[in-house]
């Protein structure tokens, strides 16, 4: 059972890599030959089987190793995983969610039983097999949320509707693309949003939000963001800044193809039943640049979009250092030939 | 990393009397205490029912202050040394407070933060408070690695006064620890950190 997934390691020796089949099914963002932020919002309905979208949850062969790293990411800093005192309801909500999802479209992996509130959890990949009371925390180990977090691929946050705002009011995020859940909680869309250059002004975020407010139970949406990581390290927290902030100078044209990484995030929203919360999923993907231009159609239009990124965008996201390194390096891969709409490989 | 212009950053509209309240709470400190006087002078008919004044004496005018504070028609104002003190007495204040009253924060960034965080603590809505902001700039810092606060900060950076990393502080706000954040300035490249002023004045 265990073989379906590697173990490799986010951190130290970071040993990740992906299998061709996971490059293939890699959900490469970028539609076109340039990018900019947009209310980029589709339902998140089943896509093609094997890829990241068949299911509303993906588990892939990283799941063990990326576990195993929020586990430790957990331990050493437990503030990475917070829920305020009303957001009780909601953490059932998310542990309902993920469990139905994930025994219903990974049956080899995972099941659940239920006879009333009496429920019984298998997870083959972790050997858990946990039997509780669905709504009494006291009957696990850990408060739901932190519960499922651990055993779900992906960063979570809950967000509470309340005065026509959403509220981060609890979340486990251990894979961030540098941001504090710690200072977040308790803040609103537009405060959580604040350091995001330029969407303000260009109403994204007021037009995400009157969208989000009215998100109905059983119709989920979702996005693509993206960004680019220095080794394959998932906990790119700010907390963390100061041991990783200087991976961002150790790019060398002998070493892009391996060290730069990007960094792409399948974020998918969910009404959630009893609470009336919105649980947003935070799915990342890493992909090596010496993965990403196996396929022909990426290469090129990685080093287009990199080349054009508006500059508040590439100091927003922290690529300036190793930007004219990666863009001369991805420079082989693009001939100027044409490449197709959409992300798919041509 | 966007380090100015952030929209988390709170903004202080000014005192308005709220002609319904019955209980009128100002929580306010140094400079603060000019607010409150310009709000009864220029406004003093809209404010109707009981008055209660918390006043933190932090400037070297405060004392003066505290006599024209004393002077307008108010119930009592609760002179304190600090911050701190006339925090603790405000959540008393507060405490013993019905519906029908409204609270006022006058005064630094800091003193501000503490009065919102302490509504919100109280089970009211932050936006409630009216708020203006006088006297200093300088700010509340949180250090996003060890989580200590270092105050009355009036640098863009700062040595953390717990970790000692130097901390580039942010525009990013949080109410609930009324404070703004710090983060590791020379994280990529030890030593290499930008021009050190004096901007929050
Ligand atoms: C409730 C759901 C959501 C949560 C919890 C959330 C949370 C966040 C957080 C924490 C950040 C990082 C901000 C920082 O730098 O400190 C962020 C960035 C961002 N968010 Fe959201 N977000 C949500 C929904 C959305 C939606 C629906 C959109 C747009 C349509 C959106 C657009 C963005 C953009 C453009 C960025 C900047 C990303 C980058 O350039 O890397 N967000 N979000």
């Amino acid at each position: 059972m265990n073989q379906e997934f590697k173990k490799t390691t986010f951190r130290d020796d970071f040993t990740f890599f992906n299998s061709p089949a996971s490059i293939k099914r890699f959900p490469f963002p970028f539609w076109e030959d340039k990018y900019m932020y947009s209310v980029n919002i589709e339902p998140h309905t089943a896509g093609a089987p094997g890829s990241v979208f068949e299911f509303p949850i993906d588990i892939n062969e990283h799941y063990v190793s990326e576990m195993a790293d929020r586990a430790i990411v957990l331990k050493e800093d437990p503030l990475r995983c917070q829920a305020l005192p009303h957001m009780m309801l909601a953490q059932w909500d998310f542990l309902e969610l993920l469990m139905t999802s994930m025994a219903r479209d990974y049956p080899q992996w995972f099941s659940l039983t239920t006879q009333g509130d009496h429920w019984h959890w298998v997870n083959k990949p972790l050997g858990i097999d946990q039997k509780f009371v669905f709504g009494d925390p006291s009957t696990l180990p850990y408060e739901p949320m932190e519960y499922m977090g651990r055993q779900c691929q992906g960063d979570f946050s809950i967000q509470d509707q309340r005065d026509g705002q959403l509220w981060m009011d609890a979340g486990v995020i251990t894979t961030q693309a540098d941001w504090s859940l710690d200072f977040d909680v308790g803040m609103n869309f537009m405060e959580w949003h604040g350091p995001v250059p330029l969407a303000h002004d260009m109403k994204v975020f007021d037009r995400a939000l009157k969208f989000l407010l009215n998100l109905q139970l059983g119709e989920p949406v979702r996005r693509l963001n993206w960004t680019m990581t220095i080794n394959p390290r998932l906990d790119t927290s700010p907390e963390n800044y100061n041991k990783w902030g200087k991976d961002r100078t150790t790019v060398t044209p002998e070493n892009v193809g391996d060290k730069v990484h990007l960094r792409v995030e399948l974020q998918a929203l969910w009404r959630l039943p009893r609470s009336n919360a919105i649980l947003f999923s935070i799915r990342g993907y890493l992909i090596k640049m010496r993965e990403l231009v196996t396929v022909p159609k990426w290469g090129r239009r990685m080093h287009r979009v990199l080349g054009t990124l508006p500059p508040e965008l590439i100091d927003y996201k922290g690529i300036t250092r190793y930007r004219d390194t990666t863009l001369e390096w991805l420079s082989q891969y693009d001939d100027g030939a044409p490449t197709s709409p959409g992300g798919g490989p041509d | 990393m966007l380090v100015e212009g952030i929209k988390s950053r709170p903004r202080y509209p000014g005192l308005t009397a709220d002609k319904h309240a019955n209980h009128h709470i100002f929580a306010a400190d140094g400079e603060g205490a000019q607010a409150i006087l310009d709000l009864f002078t220029n406004e003093s008919d809209a404010i109707k029912g009981r008055v209660t004044v918390v006043y933190a004496q932090t400037t070297p005018g405060s004392e003066a202050y505290a006599a024209k504070l004393n002077a307008l028609s108010v119930d009592i104002v609760h002179i304190m040394p600090t911050v701190e003190t006339a925090l603790n007495r405000l959540a008393g204040v507060l405490h013993a407070a019905r519906m029908g009253a409204r609270m006022y924060a006058a005064g630094t960034e800091t003193l501000i933060g503490f009065t919102v965080q302490l509504a919100q603590q109280l089970g009211m809505d932050p936006g409630a408070v009216l708020t203006e902001h006088r006297g200093t700039a300088a700010r509340r810092v949180q250090c996003v690695h060890c989580k200590g606060f270092t105050e009355n900060v009036t640098t863009n950076i700062v040595p953390c006064a717990h970790c000692g990393e130097h901390l580039l502080v942010r525009d990013h706000y949080s109410k609930r620890l009324a404070a703004f954040q710090g983060v590791c300035a020379d994280a990529e490249v030890r030593g290499e950190l930008p021009e050190i002023s004096e901007v929050f004045k």
